[in-house]
Parts: C-alpha cells; sequence; structure tokens
C-alpha cells in the first residue's frame, strides 16, 4: 500500500468511508483514491459490501461516516445545482440494466438527453442511435427491453449510461449472467469508452477475467474483518501480496484443488 | 434393506459394518438406536464399508450424526473403511466450517417483547409515511411553479386507465348499489306508505355517500393495487435508483402524474356513478314499486342540493388522492423481491380502504358541524 503522489491528480476520493444498514456494519475505514482515466475494480468475496459500496459513491446511500469527494466537491454535503451537475456526470450500469421498462431503448437514451440538454428532437434522435450503435445495437431503437435477451438490455443500458458522455462510469457486476464470449465484448467495450471517452471507470466485480483484463487499479473487501484489506493494481497485487486471503481470491484458490 | 452390524474387536474399539444398501427409501438404522448400544469405555469408532451396497446422502446425514455424537463424548471417528465417495463428501460438508453467529435463532419472543416490537413498527412506519407526505406535497410544490419533471404521455395514460378504463365496473356497481338502496328503503317505507320517499333516499344516499365510497372502493382495488405493483417492480428492477441517479426526483416522475391523475379523475367517476346510482334505484321504484317516472325523478332531486353533491365531490377526491398515495406509498417502499411486490400491492389495498373510511369519517363530521 503504497501512498506515493500519483501523477495525475485523483478525482474520487474516499476518505474513513464506514457503510451500515440499520445497525448492522457493513464496512469501515475506507479510504481510497481514482485517478482520472483508472478502471477501478472494487472486489471481494460475496457479502463483502461491494455493490453497497458502489450504491454510497453514486448517492443510492448515505454513508453512516466519512466522505466521498468528486474533485474537491464533498458528494454528500453538495446540495441543488452543484449535486444535479455532478450527478450529470455519473454514468451507471446497473446489475440487471435496469431499463426503464416503459420506454423503448431510444426513449430510455433520450431521457438524460432531454432532461439534462436543450436539444431538439432530431438531435435527440440521432444522439440515441448513435449511442445504441456504439454498443451494437443498431436499429433496435423501437424495441422495448422485454424484446432483447439480457446481453443486449445490458448494453443497451450501457448507451443510457454514456448518453450525457459522463466523465465517470459505475459498473455494478457487468459481466452478471452473460456468456464468457458476451462478457469479453463488454469488457473490450469498458476499455474503448475509457480510452475514447476518457472517462474514469469503477466497475464492481468479481470475475477474475474481467479484473486482470481491465482493472488498472483496486480495493480489496473483507467480509469477515469488514474493511480493506489491500489496493493497487490487481496484477501486481497478485504478485506482491502477503495476505493469504488476497492471494486465495486471486488466484481462486489454487493451492487447493479446483475443478 | 441395509444393516449396521456392531463388531467390537477390542474392549475400547467399536466397528460399525455396514451391509446392503443405504437409500432414503428403505429402512434405516438411526443414530441414536446404535449410540445407545455402544460401551462407555470405548475410545475409537471405525467404520467398515466393504460390505455396503448402494448409498446415497442420508447415508452421509447418518455419518456425520455419528461423527457428532462422537466428538461430543471425545471419541475418535474413523470413516477411512467407507467408500472414497462417502469420505471425499464427508469432508467436503466440513471443508467450510459454520461461522460463528450465521444460524438464525428462532427463539419464540415474549408476549411484552412483541407488544414493544409492534409499537416500534408502527412508530417506524408513521414516520415514513409522514416523509412520504413531506415528499409529495414538496413536489407538489414543483409542479405548481412549473418545476415537476414528468412525462405529460405518462399522465394520459394513467388518467385513461382510471378514467374510462373503470367504466365497466363502475357501472356494474352503482346500478347495484342504487337498486339495494331502494329496496332496503322499500321495505320499511311501504309499512307507512311513503314508499315515493325510496326516490329521496336513493338520491341523498348516493350523493352524500355511496358514490364516493364505492368509487374509492373501486379505485383502490383497481387502481391502487395496480400502481403498487407497478412502482414495486421498477423497484425490484434497479429502474427508480436508475432515476435518482440520473437526478430525476421519482416522486415527480413516477407518483405525481398518477397522483394527479386520480385526483382529477375522481370526481368525474363520482358523477358518473351517482347518475348510475340513481338509474339503478329508479328502476326499483318504477317497475317494483310503481311509481311513475316523473315523480321518482323530481323527489330523486328534491333535497339534493348543489352543496350536497359538492360534498360527495370533495369527500370523492380526497379518496382519490388517497388511495393513490397508498398505492404510490407501498410501492416505493416495495423490497427487492417477487413477493415482496405482492405484499406492496396487499398493503397497498389495505392502506386505502382504512384510510379511505377513515377520511369518510372526519369528512362527515365537517360537514355536519358546518350545517
Amino acid at each position: 500500500m503504497t501512498t506515493l503522489p500519483s501523477t495525475p491528480p485523483p478525482v474520487l476520493r474516499v476518505e474513513n468511508l464506514e457503510m451500515r444498514y440499520g445497525s448492522t456494519l457493513i464496512q469501515k475505514d475506507l479510504n481510497f483514491e481514482i485517478s482520472k482515466g483508472d478502471i477501478f475494480i472494487i472486489m471481494g468475496g460475496s457479502g463483502c459490501g461491494k455493490s453497497t459500496l458502489l450504491k454510497h459513491l453514486i448517492g443510492l446511500v448515505e454513508p453512516a461516516a466519512g466522505h466521498v469527494f468528486y474533485g474537491e466537491t464533498d458528494f454528500w454535503a453538495a446540495e441543488g445545482s452543484e449535486r444535479d451537475t455532478l450527478m450529470q456526470n455519473i454514468g451507471i450500469l446497473y446489475q440487471q440494466g435496469a431499463l426503464w421498462s416503459s420506454l423503448t431503448l431510444a426513449e430510455n437514451v433520450a431521457v438524460p438527453l432531454k432532461e439534462y440538454t436543450h436539444l431538439n428532437a432530431k438531435d435527440i434522435r440521432d444522439l440515441c442511435a448513435f449511442k445504441l450503435q456504439l454498443v451494437g445495437l443498431a436499429g433496435f431503437d423501437d424495441y422495448y427491453p422485454s424484446e432483447i435477451s439480457g446481453g443486449m438490455r445490458k448494453r443497451a443500458a450501457l448507451a443510457r449510461a454514456i448518453a450525457l458522455d459522463p466523465a465517470f462510469l459505475f459498473f455494478d457486476e457487468p459481466s452478471a449472467g452473460l456468456d464468457p464470449v458476451s462478457a469479453k465484448l463488454l469488457d473490450d467495450l469498458i476499455l474503448e469508452l475509457r480510452d475514447t471517452l476518457g472517462a474514469t471507470i469503477a466497475v464492481v466485480t468479481h470475475e477474475l477475467a474481467s479484473i486482470y483484463a481491465i482493472g488498472s487499479n483496486s480495493v480489496f473487501l473483507d467480509p469477515v474483518s469488514k474493511t480493506m484489506i489491500a489496493q493497487g493494481n490487481p496484477t501486481q497485487m497478485r504478485e506482491e501480496s502477503t495476505d493469504p486471503r488476497v492471494i486465495e481470491f486471486l488466484t481462486r484458490g489454487n493451492t487447493h484443488t479446483e475443478g | 434393506m441395509s444393516a449396521v452390524t456392531l463388531l467390537q474387536p477390542s474392549p475400547d474399539q467399536v466397528h460399525l459394518v455396514f451391509q446392503g444398501d443405504f437409500l432414503m427409501d428403505e429402512e434405516r438404522p438411526t443414530v441414536e438406536a446404535l449410540t445407545a448400544q455402544f460401551s462407555s469405555a470405548m475410545k475409537g469408532l471405525h467404520c467398515a464399508g466393504e460390505t455396503l451396497g448402494d448409498w446415497d446422502s442420508t447415508l452421509l446425514t447418518f455419518l456425520m450424526g455419528m461423527q457428532d455424537w462422537c466428538s461430543a463424548h471425545d471419541i475418535s471417528f474413523d470413516p477411512s473403511g467407507m467408500p472414497e465417495g462417502v469420505q471425499r463428501l464427508l469432508s467436503l460438508a466440513h471443508a467450510i466450517p459454520e461461522r460463528p453467529g450465521t444460524r438464525r435463532e428462532h427463539k419464540k419472543l415474549h408476549f411484552l417483547e412483541r407488544t414493544g416490537l409492534a409499537t416500534e413498527n408502527i412508530l417506524t412506519e408513521s414516520v415514513s409515511m409522514l416523509a412520504f407526505v413531506g415528499e409529495t406535497s414538496r413536489s407538489f410544490g414543483r409542479f405548481l411553479r412549473g418545476k415537476a419533471r414528468f412525462r405529460k404521455a405518462d399522465l394520459w395514460t394513467h388518467m385513461e386507465d382510471c378514467g374510462p378504463g373503470s367504466l365497466g365496473i363502475i357501472t356494474v356497481i352503482s346500478l347495484l348499489v342504487g337498486a339495494i338502496l331502494a329496496f332496503v328503503g322499500a321495505v320499511q317505507l311501504t309499512m307507512f306508505g311513503a314508499e315515493v320517499f325510496v326516490a329521496n333516499l336513493v338520491g341523498l344516499g348516493m350523493v352524500m355517500e355511496m358514490g364516493a365510497l364505492m368509487t374509492g372502493i373501486i379505485l383502490a382495488g383497481r387502481t391502487g393495487a395496480a400502481f403498487a405493483a407497478q412502482l414495486g417492480s421498477m423497484q425490484v428492477n434497479e429502474e427508480i435508483d436508475a432515476l435518482t441517479t440520473m437526478g430525476i426526483p421519482p416522486v415527480d416522475n413516477l407518483v405525481l402524474p398518477r397522483m394527479l391523475a386520480l385526483v382529477l379523475l375522481s370526481p368525474l367517476l363520482i358523477i358518473y356513478a351517482n347518475t348510475l346510482g340513481m338509474i339503478g334505484g329508479a328502476l326499483v321504484g318504477v317497475l317494483y314499486l310503481d311509481i311513475p317516472f316523473p315523480v321518482f325523478f323530481t323527489r330523486t332531486f328534491e333535497y339534493v342540493s348543489p352543496w350536497l353533491m359538492a360534498q360527495g365531490l370533495i369527500k370523492g377526491s380526497t379518496f382519490g388522492l388517497l388511495v393513490a398515495f397508498s398505492g404510490c406509498l407501498r410501492g416505493m417502499q416495495c423490497g427487492r423481491s417477487a413477493s415482496e411486490v405482492g405484499n406492496a400491492a396487499t398493503r397497498a389495498v389495505v392502506t386505502s380502504l382504512l384510510l379511505i373510511v377513515i377520511a369518510d369519517a372526519i369528512w362527515t363530521f365537517i360537514f355536519i358541524f358546518m350545517g
């Protein structure tokens, strides 16, 4: 856990974050920084609070203690237009996609555009079609979410997440429920978006293949000690970590026999 | 048929010899029956499975029972004589030990404890209800200032669904309620030869009370439950989270159009219900009590003043508001599973009916005091 002054300044900083559901402690003492252009992996075994951490970062659950800073802005202290501006800069891909089921794919992508821009109907239509093309769904503009497959739904949700060209993209278990090929395609798409949009990306996942393929920085949450026990580049972490819990996770417990 | 025999090669060693099949649909020896035969001097238990036939998971639960008993009595347990698959399953079952504190305790709560918990529930429930009242009021404030953001198309869809969509059931129920009022009145009034007052009864009954109440109940069952189910499944599907993180207040976007739809449409539905109720009453009056229609007609409206009609409409709009409120409240409170959506719909109807009756009582008192 070296804390060298990294060249790009952190764009997202978490300070002494503590998460609770009622009186149940989920995680405490979380401290990490995400730099611009990072693909930051939030990992850990099932039930350690990965998705909960994500919800704290995107404003769905308020921290029991601690702060989340976007740049210099304290996210949970921001109000009104300051918060609106922050939210516009955040795109989220939910675990189930969470497309609005009463709207077509194009209408789904159009919601943030109508909400935050003054574009006319034609521009919005063109932008929606373009975003759907980017994620490989050209021509599916007028389909309803229930009419397409799970993998397509996820990509459509991604199109909605990048509708406003956000500076931050959050992914909640992007490869959950996808076959290996679709999962790989989604990983490639994530890398592509980082490079083209210049977005900073945070991904909740426990898929080792994805973690090594895309992760440039990470934090490892442990459900027993209820705090983070490692952070850094996942590949480096695998080589250099001395913590048996981290090594076991990152090597799929290959010290044991595994089918 | 399976048999387990005990062998005792030395005073402190016991061998369990398995013979035949050990399967769930066959008769099997129990751990208790066997351990009862063990001598107190024994130090080790060896399981011999050389003559064991087919086996399934019941063999494993049996062996694990034996193992637990052995460790409780400080006796060494040796399954090495069992088939390899059995040994591997045994070690697999013990590979990840139970995390302390994982198991849920099913302890029975004391009456006082349950009362306390229930009271606490009522308190938190009231707080969340009040919070929702606050949120919707703020949202309504934004709407009045023209700042609330929802799709006009949504408002139309909801209006269409709770308006024209519920006309059929309102027709049937109002006609019958009017007819019932007339019959019930007729039974008493004919004794005094005053059947003609049946018309007054139907008119007043529908306009002051029944039209609004029945419409409220129909809306609760039809529309309130639907609202709760719609919002509940959106909650399950993270669609409401997606709205929140996009900076669109879900209350503006989802609750407001539903509430507006019901508040705007319920007065119209009540006027319709009142009319149909009077027609139902007139059918009974004309066909059964032989009151000429013109007489029945004038009598019906004899005491129905515009103020009385307004009372019915005020009540009815309140009911519409309460139905939308309960439906949306329960939908937004919905948890994240399929059964929670069902619960939300049920609770929406129960809450609506309760609130409707309470509001009805309050309005009735107010109107009486106002004269």
